[in-house]
């Protein structure tokens, strides 16, 4: 049998290992038997591309999908989506979701003692164009409490998934405001133990996008796995 | 050409099916036409054995489906190949997706097989196994499976469950665990 090519490692410190005590939930859940080394084959390299049919109207703006306007600090959130040598991932889905400015998620698991807002829902989804764009309007998200230990609050945060070239591309992520002061604490963002792969998750603020006496704008670039190994194929 | 150092994962959080869950409602609505589709059902379970009542699954079959693998029709936007389920308060799912063929390439002929992707509450980084049909000739010659230590082939092969369908379980951590892959 040949060779076969596999997954490279990523860049030490760059990821957060499964097991990691400070996030309790990460005890139980966590593999503990040896990782298998990943071949790539077509199954690997290649992955969905979805059409703009999934997208529909407001998907890009969470403040306009109710009758009225929520609650909070209106933002707008832009960036590109890059593989790694700096190219544009054309049509990527990208999926978001957050807290409402109360730092309330509209989920029946969330008990915190916090207003949910009836004009948001929190969810928002887009396909990066032709330079690997995408831009959302959406409400700042407040920090709120969780489990994990006494006194254990979130710094404010949303949520990110995207899909690349292919499956290996795939990433799951979370995108935070500069200036957070409960960012050392959190047990989740310190769970990347390379300073510098942490705080590029953290988005700046960026006052060109920025609207004059409306809303303020952060830009968060985020790079997926992979160069660009297939021929982009035409969506339908 | 300058390197750009793949962006850090972060968990999916207990939340997700917000932002997540409209692909999987949409899902359910497509037909097949064409199409020879299997179910695959099974628990997700945690070191205790406990059911993960929050994890998420994404199944993807890169092969021939009859239809289009790879590329979501302008209607829907879903290819047939992929295909994302949640699990239940007990742990479970299904998903019903487009039954893998044998496929030859520059590593030889595999089985038929699933890349899954798992994701929940408390995985920082998702994980990426790989699932195989029972009963398929070519699972003792798959070049991914013979890179498996052989004792723990066996949790990578969904067994025949009845016509087209069939089980397998997700278990995360401890006893029998699921084998899953480095990247």
């Amino acid at each position: 049998m040949s060779e076969l090519p596999t997954v490279e490692p990523p860049i030490a410190g760059t990821q957060p290992e499964y097991h990691f005590p400070p996030y309790v939930s990460s005890i139980a859940r966590s593999p503990r038997m040896p990782l298998v080394m990943l071949p790539k084959t077509r199954t690997e390299i290649i992955g969905p591309v979805f059409g703009p049919g999934l997208i529909r109207a407001h998907d890009n703006d969470l403040t306009a999908q109710h009758e009225g306007e929520p609650v909070g600090e209106r933002i707008y959130v832009h960036g590109r989506v890059l593989d790694e040598d700096g190219r544009p991932v054309r049509g990527a889905l990208v999926e978001v979701w957050q807290a409402n400015a109360a730092g309330r998620y509209r989920h029946k698991m969330d008990g915190h003692d916090a207003p949910l807002d009836p004009n948001f829902s929190g969810a928002g989804r887009m396909l990066t164009d032709e330079n690997g764009h995408y831009h959302f309007k959406t409400i700042k998200p407040g920090p709120y409490p969780w489990g994990n230990h006494h006194n254990a609050w979130r710094p404010a945060h949303i949520h990110f998934s995207l899909f690349g070239a292919g499956m290996l591309s795939r990433l799951v992520t979370q995108m935070y405001f500069p200036g957070d002061p409960l960012q050392p604490l959190d047990p989740i963002f310190n769970s990347i133990p390379d300073e510098a792969a942490r705080m590029r998750l953290v988005s700046s603020l960026d006052m060109q996008h920025a609207k004059p006496d409306y809303a303020l704008a952060y830009m968060f670039h985020v790079v997926l796995r992979g160069r660009d190994e297939t021929p982009f194929e035409e969506r339908r | 050409m300058d390197r750009r150092i793949p962006s850090s994962s972060q968990t999916v959080g207990p939340f997700f099916t917000i932002g997540l869950k409209h692909l999987i409602d949409r899902t359910v609505e497509l037909d097949y036409a064409g199409a020879d589709v299997i179910e695959i059902r099974g628990r997700v379970l945690d070191r205790d054995g406990s059911p993960v009542p929050d994890a998420m699954l994404e199944f993807w079959n890169a092969g021939d489906t009859g239809g289009d693998a790879m590329v979501g029709s302008r209607e829907h936007g879903i290819p047939d190949g992929f295909r994302r389920v949640t699990t239940n308060l007990e742990g479970s799912f299904a998903v019903r997706i487009a039954k893998p063929v044998s496929t030859t390439g520059e590593v030889g002929e595999q089985a038929p097989h699933l890349m899954v992707l798992v994701f929940a509450r408390g995985l920082q980084r998702h994980l990426i196994s790989r699932v195989y049909l029972e009963g398929e000739r070519g699972n003792d010659h798959d070049p991914v499976l013979l890179g498996v230590p052989a004792e723990r082939r066996s949790t990578l092969i969904a067994k025949v469950y009845g016509t087209e369908s069939y089980l397998w379980d997700v278990i995360l951590q401890g006893d029998n665990e699921t084998v899953f892959f480095a990247w």
